[in-house]
């Protein structure tokens, strides 16, 4: 008879349905390509993080006239630029700074979105007509405009405070998105449950609710996170991004503004640009596998 | 209808307000002022002091912004410092590059993207639909600069296909053939560029649009009918699946304009982009202000465009 019990609980665990981050793996497991993107970027970004400890950044940025543009080869792997200084080196310095500002703008708009989000969905009423308001009028302006505008009339202008500036403007995507989920969410029954219970709002809010949105938040935050690396190189290329004594992924494409540069010495500008374009492509594939392993109807898994 | 329409135009007035507020603040802000350019260290304070005063430099806030509104409204947005003429006809020149060069993007772009689309969901899963989804992959994650610089690289300085700049040859004179065909050809590479870029949005609605179309009982019927299946693709899904690729129109727009800033720097294509740009460089921000004001009134038009389009295609969303 205990055995029986035993079998019989074996298999209901057997049958239960498959958890967050079973659904994930089981997508992953079926999408080779994603996986390998999955792979691909954790190598390089752990190798980009550990290899840039290693420069010494003023050995590298120092000037030295005679290796002006000096073709790739047994000194530089990846030849040097104008001021003969080694492109690979700038390179891997250049990814860390991208890739660093990147998750940095990618936490903060995401804790900030997903904090008000969930809070517009759940109270609704006078705080989320307020707020949708104020997305609203965030989504209307030109925002690439005014975010150069900030950066140039910033007074002291350092990492920290263009974190902000980016930040303050691109929190507003994942807010929407998660109040419209936190507003169909909180009518449901267990909310209703829990509220009659006497759970406090906070609990509901960020035990109950949060919760069953986390793979949507998951989804939104691998996407933002490869739009964010985008606009940051973007800003840097056209110089209203890094300041100049942190080289960008971007900082280092704008070399190909000089027409020079551009047509005849594609080693400063093109490994640069491919590394942006192979870093978008493995975190959008990513963003991709993990969107469907959210959504039951468009599983491969 | 047109309850919906007036709605939505009023939404823009209070927008705009706080628009046109955020960029008086910003330029208030920012470092210098219009004549630091023009200021060498032997000009006599005093004649600075005289300059500032008469253009109104030193009046409260209020009375400034009252006066820029004011006269913006009227389309006069004061005189570029560093081109030495009237904003508003500065960007009149350049709001006709870009507006031209907008055109044929936009051409190009339903010229690639709907038959991409059309294809891509008639022959659902075979090799040609992977194809075109890869395709469409790409585009959406390569950022605008680094698509555009190479494709000047590789069209411009490898192949030599198009020029690598300018908007027109200064050989020809204005108003001849040659004219009209070398500002097309300068523009052209550009506008590849954009179309390029903005094709994914447009595919993917297509493509899972005529998908759904194929199950629908209209189809079934128009078949059982007779009608051969290349007829049914041609006039009965695609004209359906039509309607709604017009609403993203509006969005296109915007997208445009966010693009102009990237590619018209690039290909040093003289438009309301590299406009803004240099401005930023020289602080002339008679006209950064203009182009804001500007950039985000048509931003908001496109967004109503798209508004309007959807609630005549889907009358589900209008406003009784």
């Amino acid at each position: 008879m205990a055995q029986l019990d035993k079998k019989e609980q074996k298999e209901e665990v057997v049958s239960s349905p498959p958890t967050g981050m079973q659904v994930i793996i089981r997508e992953f497991k079926k999408d080779k390509v994603a996986l390998f993107s999955l792979i691909a970027l954790v190598v390089a970004i752990v190798t980009i993080f550990v290899w840039a400890m290693f420069i010494d950044q003023q050995e590298l940025m120092r000037v030295s006239l005679r290796e002006k543009f000096a073709e790739p080869g047994e000194k530089f792997w990846l030849g040097a630029d104008q001021g003969g200084r080694d492109i690979l080196g700038q390179l891997i310095i250049g990814a860390r700074n991208s890739i660093a500002i990147a998750i940095a703008i990618t936490l903060i708009t995401g804790i900030t979105g997903v904090v008000i989000g969930l809070l517009c969905g759940y109270y609704g009423g006078f705080i989320d007509n307020m707020f949708m308001r104020i997305i609203d009028f965030f989504i209307t302006i030109p925002q690439l405009m005014i975010i150069i505008v900030f950066v140039t009339i910033v007074p002291k202008y350092t990492i920290p405070i263009f974190i902000l500036i980016m930040s303050l403007f691109l929190w507003t995507g994942t807010a929407r998105l998660v109040r419209s989920k936190a507003l169909s969410e909180s009518k449901r029954d267990y909310v209703n449950a829990s509220k009659t219970l006497g759970t406090s709002d906070f609990k509901i809010i960020f035990g109950k609710i949060m919760p069953n949105l986390s793979s949507i938040i998951i989804v939104e935050l691998t996407l933002n996170f490869a739009g964010n690396v985008g606009i940051e190189t973007g800003l840097s290329y056209l110089g209203f991004g890094l300041p100049p004594t942190k080289p960008s992924l971007g900082t280092l494409v704008s070399y190909a503004n000089n027409p020079l540069v551009l047509s005849s010495k594609w080693w400063v500008w093109l490994p640069a640009s491919l590394l942006i374009l192979l870093l978008m492509l493995g975190i959008n594939y990513v963003g991709q596998a993990l969107r469907r392993s959210a959504d039951a109807k468009q599983r491969l898994g | 209808m047109w309850k919906t329409i007036l709605r939505r135009f009023l939404v823009m007035i209070p927008q705009l307000f706080v628009l046109s507020l955020l960029i008086f603040v910003m330029a208030q802000f920012m470092p210098g002022d219009p004549f630091t350019g023009s200021i060498t260290p032997d000009t006599d304070p005093a004649r600075i002091e005289e300059l500032r005063e008469k253009a109104g430099l030193n009046d409260p806030w209020y009375e400034q912004y009252g006066r820029w509104i004011g006269n913006a409204l009227q389309g006069d947005f004061g005189k570029s410092y560093t081109y030495k003429m009237e904003v508003s006809k500065l960007i009149g020149e350049r709001a006709l590059n870009t507006f031209w060069l907008s055109l044929i993007s936009v051409i190009l772009l339903y010229i690639i993207a709907i038959p991409l689309g059309v294809l891509a969901g008639r022959y659902s899963n075979t090799a040609l639909d992977k194809t075109i989804i890869l395709y469409s992959f790409i585009t959406y994650a390569i950022p605008t600069f680094v698509l555009a610089l190479v494709f000047l690289y590789f069209f411009g300085y490898k192949l030599n296909w198009f020029p690598t700049g300018g908007s027109v040859d200064v050989k020809y004179e204005p108003g001849t053939f040659g004219y009209i065909w070398s500002k097309m050809y300068h523009m052209l590479l550009p506008a590849i560029t954009y179309a390029v870029l903005g094709t994914t949005s447009i595919i993917q609605f297509l493509r899972s649009e005529i998908i759904d179309a194929k199950s629908q009982d209209y189809v079934r019927t128009a078949r059982s009918k007779g009608i051969p299946m290349r007829k049914v693709y041609t006039r009965h899904i695609f004209r359906n699946s039509l309607l709604p690729i017009a609403a993203f129109l509006g969005f296109t727009i915007t997208g445009l304009l966010g693009g102009s800033i990237f590619i018209e720097t690039i290909f040093s294509f003289p438009g309301m982009g590299q406009l803004f740009i240099s401005s930023i460089g020289s602080r002339d921000y008679s006209v950064i202000t203009a182009l804001v004001m500007l950039f985000g009134f048509l931003t908001l038009l496109g967004s109503l465009l798209s508004d309007i389009i959807m609630s005549i295609v889907d009358p589900r969303i209008r406003i009784e």
